[in-house]
């Protein structure tokens, strides 16, 4: 069995002169989640098109589970599951339909198929639906089917692009819930997301990705490191006199929010910057009513790596 | 190709049908179609060009013919429809054989244009239409005809895979009517002149509908048109089948 579940060098992707992948590297650990996260049109979509053999790269060596995606495709449908963007599934044929197709599809036989096919529509709570076709389905349900189908054969390496985007905080909840029993069970998982807190949420790796390329790729706890470990933060009684907290706070660096009357500035020493604040404060007088120190969130990281504030913002 | 070509195939052919299931509206809609295109130009629009004696008893094969050759755009349509469709990347991630897709599509395509025929066939009689000639010559009239089905309808998938886009098909749809007509299902080339009169008796359409009538023993029907009628949809499956798997199995590249 090859190393690494997933190997990707140096791929490449253009769509006219739109470089969608542009000499992307990853490599993913058997067993692991690896999140990839990145804003609107950084190549997310194109990267799972070409891991689960829908979309050819222009260049670079790609493989999953050991085999090659163009010269071994079939080899490497078989051991994937796909959740794709968009619902992947016929719209005009009930839940258990879909299944019991895609089963046989998977050659598991008619039998097998059918029971494949309850199990996982009772699974993922469906199995009320009837004869409703897909098309009647809510965007939740829509996606919990489509999770079934891409689980049909216990896949060894699953993709899972943006598997919670439009979901409620229940239907994302039981999307975190089966990834963390897959990964229980074995299964190594690649998934893109925009939301950070998923990344920081479910996986052991995040690749940052921006303009078809990884920008850093790490564990959480390294990437929040990178923007230079702790942070403090002082939230002041009165927004009146942030001006004059900033100019005699011991630190550098500080950002000011003013709408929530918050200071925020990277720390070296921990315990010498907290005391130093809270000196400086009671001597000038200006009452704070938090203080505090935290890791940089990784909503920072990604401020600090794409060098964007203004999509952060927006998105925020 | 792989050991599971049939069930494969079987799989994507059973979809199909449960399509039918869900609409029968639809499927019924594309049988009487036909029918109505039939009784129009057999009743309403009245007598084709050149035609001597009874025009239904020339009109009817050519009929036949006809619906055969425009199942094309049914088939177009159906398969931009499932390419714009997210199921389209689910089979494609599937280790299923390439092309079952295709093999589905295409059986249940010759289905719904055999029960076409079929329900033609008996409007035609309650219509006083008679096939004359023996069962032999029946049966093999139906097979010409499903083979020029058939050959369109690889045609058409090819034509499909190329446009993309259901919106696309229209295109083809406006020219398909004129391809159909400029030939002698409806009248005779005879009536034409010399140089449209040519291109009409090259037409598949022609060479189908002509040895059809030969068979059945219907107005119009001439010997000697049978290779043709062979010929020309073998000769545009030797082209398209290979164009289209091709085409789909290097989908996404
Ligand atoms: N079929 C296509 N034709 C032309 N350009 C494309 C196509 N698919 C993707 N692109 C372009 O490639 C780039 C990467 O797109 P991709 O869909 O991979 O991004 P993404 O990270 O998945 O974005 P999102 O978060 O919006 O889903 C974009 O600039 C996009 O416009
Ligand atoms: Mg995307």
């Amino acid at each position: 069995m090859a190393d690494t579940a997933i190997t990707v060098e140096d791929a490449r992707k253009t769509y006219g002169t739109e470089h969608a992948l542009d000499g992307l590297d990853l490599h993913v650990t058997w067993g692991t989640v690896h999140a990839v996260l990145g804003p609107n049109g950084a190549g997310k979509t194109t990267l799972v098109r070409t891991l689960s053999t829908l979309l050819r790269p222009d260049g670079g060596r790609i493989e999953v589970a050991g085999h090659d995606v163009l010269t071994e495709a079939r080899a490497v449908r078989r051991r994937i599951g796909l959740l794709g963007q968009y619902a992947a599934l016929d719209e005009q044929l009930d839940g258990r339909q879909n299944l019991e197709m895609f089963a046989r599809l998977h050659h598991l036989g008619a039998r097998h198929a059918r029971v494949r096919a309850a199990e996982l529509l009772d699974r993922f709570d469906l199995t009320g639906t009837g004869r409703t076709p897909v098309a009647r389905y809510s965007g939740g349900m829509r996606r919990r089917l489509d999770l079934a189908a891409s689980l049909i054969t216990d896949p060894e390496v699953l993709f899972l692009d943006e598997p919670t985007t439009g979901l409620d905080p229940r239907g994302r909840a039981e999307v975190w819930a089966a990834v963390r029993s897959l990964v229980g069970g074995g299964t190594t998982v690649l998934l893109t997301t925009q939301y950070l807190e998923e990344a920081d949420q479910l996986a052991h790796r995040i690749a940052f990705v921006d303009h078809g390329r990884v920008v850093t790729d790490g564990t959480p706890d390294e990437l929040k490191t990178l923007t230079g470990g702790d942070r403090i933060d002082v939230v002041l009684r009165d927004a009146g006199q942030l001006g004059a907290a900033v100019a005699l706070l011991p630190v550098t660096g500080v950002s000011v929010d003013t709408d929530r009357r918050l200071l925020s500035a990277p720390v070296a020493d921990r315990m010498s910057a907290l005391s130093g604040v809270v000196r400086a404060l009671e001597a000038a007088g200006i009452e704070a009513a938090d203080v505090a120190l935290r890791r940089p969130t990784l909503d920072e990281v990604f401020l600090h790596l794409t060098g964007d504030e203004n999509r952060v913002k927006e998105a925020a | 190709m792989t050991p599971y070509v049939l069930t494969d195939s079987w799989t994507m052919t059973r979809r199909e049908l449960a399509h039918w299931a869900r609409q029968p509206g639809q499927v019924l809609v594309g049988l009487v179609f036909p029918v109505m295109l039939l009784l129009m130009f057999g009743y309403l629009i009245g007598g084709g060009r050149g035609v001597t004696g009874d025009y239904v008893d020339y009109l009817v094969p050519g009929m036949f013919a006809l619906t055969m050759a425009f199942g094309l755009e049914g088939t177009m349509l159906n398969v931009t429809q499932d390419l714009t469709r997210g199921v389209i990347d689910r089979f494609r991630s599937l280790p299923m054989t390439n092309g079952a897709v295709l093999v589905g599509r295409s059986a249940a395509d010759m289905l719904q244009s055999a029960v076409g025929l079929a329900l033609m066939t008996g409007v035609a009689y309650a219509l006083g239409w008679r096939a004359h000639g023996g069962p032999g010559a029946f049966l093999g009239a139906v097979g010409l005809l499903l083979l020029l089905r058939f050959a369109m309808l690889w045609v058409g998938i090819h034509l499909a895979l190329i446009a993309g886009r259901p919106e696309m098909v229209q295109a083809v749809q406006i020219l398909i009517w004129p391809v159909g007509f400029l030939s002698n299902v409806l009248a005779t080339p005879d009536a034409m002149p010399d140089w449209l009169g040519t291109a009409v008796q090259w037409n598949p359409l022609s060479q189908t509908a002509t040895a059809v009538r030969d068979l059945l023993g219907s107005q119009g029907g001439e010997p000697g048109h049978l290779w043709a009628a062979v010929a020309w949809p073998l000769g545009l499956l030797a082209v398209f089948f290979p164009l289209a798997v091709g085409r789909f199995a290097r989908l996404g590249r």
